[in-house]
């Protein structure tokens, strides 16, 4: 027998988010996010390459260049972080659930304090 | 690209409110996701009011007190109810289970009944997994060997080679970790799904099998098994325990390091 015109069964609307599938999807806007990031910010260094470094430095030190940068910092931070948690598990390592668990709560924690630590590096420089 | 929205035909809508008769102070609600394929109307979620004082300890016991005592129309896939056969998987509370070996004691509040997710309804909390079967037929889940005559008769195996099994072999597929994801939901027709390719992974890694290289080229596609993306919902919805995201990383690391 077909079914093909029966409806579909709920899926995303009902299923229970788990800190696992969460960083999992986390992990791809991030890199979305990244990958536009990087773009914007190579047209616009081309862009501003012979201009002096004041409205540079004018625009990272307002509030929404402030925000910006602590944001992608995060996402940046974020990304490297999961990313190796996927090198573990393409190595064959970590895929019990507790140990997913701890790595998955782990990433997120680290991701925040890297994100603090690599946006003051740069700002100090 | 996959589509995140309900399409039209299977939008809920709300359903039928059935009220206590019993007089009971111990009441649970009780919502339970229905379709009936003869009204030609949209599925809706039906709540029931259940007596839990007069109720088994299961999510099973109480589909059964509602289809025994409060609508007997009511539709669901059940046989062994010990956690053996895997006929009653469904989404129980957010997350696929099996609702025979699930207790309702632990969930507070209201009890949310589904059918497995992104499935064709057969009715009510049926639905339609033809696709995994025939994905599962694909695999060939069969001992394939070039032994004959005697020496085919019984092929030994050592307690090491057996014990690679374990994990592995007590899957019942029940078809919860599938459903649970989301790989599977955007591309299942193409996408073999965790169900599958851990019993892809229970024929390649079985000593007696003499075409672990042909099933592995078999299996080593983009779409077949590449679309894990280890989201992990199916090792965390598994009732028995078990890891198809680990066996699904076993797969992608043999054919990595052979």
């Amino acid at each position: 027998m077909e079914y093909n015109k029966n409806p579909l069964t709920p899926h995303l609307q009902i299923y229970k988010w788990q800190i696992s599938s969460l960083l999992s999807i986390t992990h791809r806007i991030t890199g979305v996010i990244n990958a536009i990031a990087i773009s914007l910010i190579c047209i616009w260094f081309l862009l501003t390459i012979n201009n002096e470094k004041i409205l540079f430095e004018k625009i990272l030190n307002s509030f929404f260049g402030k925000f910006i940068s602590i944001s992608l910092c995060w996402t940046f931070s974020f990304h490297i972080l999961n990313e190796i948690r996927h090198l573990i598990w393409d190595a064959g390592y970590g895929f019990d659930l507790k140990t997913t668990k701890i790595t998955g709560y782990a990433t997120l924690i680290f991701s925040f304090l890297l994100a603090i630590i690599i946006y003051y590096l740069g700002m100090s420089l | 690209m996959a589509e995140f929205s309900l399409p039209n035909n299977s939008k809920i809508v709300k359903g039928e409110y059935y009220k206590d008769k019993t007089g009971s102070n111990n009441l649970k609600k009780v919502n339970v996701y229905r379709w009936n394929p003869e009204d030609g109307k949209n599925p809706r979620i039906d709540t029931f009011e259940v007596d839990m004082d007069n109720c088994g300890p299961k999510v099973l016991d109480i589909l059964f007190k509602i289809k025994n005592e409060i609508d007997s129309s009511l539709t669901f896939r059940r046989s062994c109810a010990h956690g053996v056969c895997g006929s009653c998987a469904m989404n129980v509370d957010g997350i696929n289970t099996l609702s025979c070996i699930k207790s309702h004691t632990d969930i507070k509040g209201e009890l949310n009944i589904y059918p497995l997710p992104h499935l064709r309804v057969v009715k009510d909390l049926i639905g339609d997994l033809s696709n995994l079967y025939k994905q599962y037929e694909s695999i060939q889940p069969w001992l394939k060997t070039s032994k004959t005559n005697t020496e085919k008769q019984e092929i030994l195996q050592s307690q090491k080679e057996r014990s690679k099994l374990d994990g592995y072999y007590e899957c019942i597929l029940c078809a919860c970790c599938s459903t649970s994801c989301p790989s599977y939901w955007w591309n299942g027709d193409k996408y073999l799904g965790p169900a599958v390719l851990l019993q892809a992974y229970r024929w390649i890694s079985d000593s007696r099998d003499d075409e672990k290289k042909e099933r592995l080229k078999k299996v080593a596609d983009e779409l077949k098994l590449y679309r894990c993306h280890t989201i992990m919902n199916c090792t965390n919805s598994c009732p028995k325990g078990l890891n198809p995201a680990k066996a699904i990383g076993s797969i992608k690391k043999m054919l990595a390091t052979s």
